[in-house]
């Protein structure tokens, strides 16, 4: 049975619980699940920002994580797969995205979770803007984020 | 073809979207980003570091030597920030 990953890019917070449940629950051939959840912090280089904005980029940003996305499961055997992200205003302590992972092993959910990750941050078109006391900037973009995404396509 | 703009270009070039009719040696992406940046102060602004810019066509990521032929619609935008 073919694996099809659950994809959603959506204003709404989400449930990292039930996305969790929804991978797992009722089944005896999980045996491992990873979730990866992003959170809005309250402050950037100890400057305490109001809230994030985010930008995208509607149906590219799900025609990008659904290719990251069959990457993943042609690259590791897992048994199920879900991507969501959000976007318009969001404020410190809420949820940004969430990347959950189902597999027979912990590895396979460990390694594919941070890949979509790494994809994520560098590929998937999505912009943050900043609000604090400063007014509103948008978020440059960091080396150390396309390292990240860079090591998996070595051999 | 149409071309959108997200984040600080669409905010420097005044607009989110609009259809453009380059002419026919505009080729490939970097020269549509030269081509677009001749327009007015606001677009060179948004395009005066070409090599920040990235751009996809038909909702895939290219490269600036990309032809553009066939497109039937480009983005700009710059290096993204999500997850």
């Amino acid at each position: 049975m073919s694996v099809v990953a659950t994809i959603r890019i959506q204003q709404a917070d989400f449930d990292v619980a039930q996305e969790i449940a929804a991978l797992s629950k009722g089944r005896t051939d999980v045996g491992a699940v990873v979730s990866f959840s992003g959170i809005c912090r309250g402050s950037e280089q100890d400057e305490p920002i109001a809230a994030l904005t985010l930008e995208h980029y509607p149906g590219m940003a799900e025609a990008e994580i659904q290719r990251h996305a069959e990457e993943a499961l042609a690259r590791w055997p897992l048994q199920g797969l879900t991507v969501i992200h959000r976007f318009g205003r969001i404020v410190p302590g809420e949820n940004i995205v969430l990347v959950v992972t189902a597999s027979a092993h912990r590895q396979a959910a460990f390694e594919a979770a941070e890949f979509l990750m790494d994809y994520l941050k560098t590929s998937a078109p999505f912009w943050k803007r900043e609000e604090s006391a400063r007014g509103t900037n948008w978020v440059e973009a960091r080396d150390h984020d396309d390292a990240a995404a860079a090591r998996w396509t070595k051999s | 073809m149409k071309v959108k703009y997200f984040a600080w270009v669409r905010e420097r070039v005044g607009k989110a979207e609009e259809t453009i009719e380059p002419p026919a040696e505009v080729r490939t992406v970097g020269d549509l980003i030269g081509w677009l940046s001749a327009r007015s102060e606001a677009y060179a602004y948004a395009f005066e570091k070409p090599k920040v810019i990235r751009a996809a066509i038909d909702q895939a990521h290219v490269k600036p030597d990309a032809a553009i032929a066939g497109a039937r619609e480009i983005a700009f935008f710059p290096p993204m920030t999500g997850g």
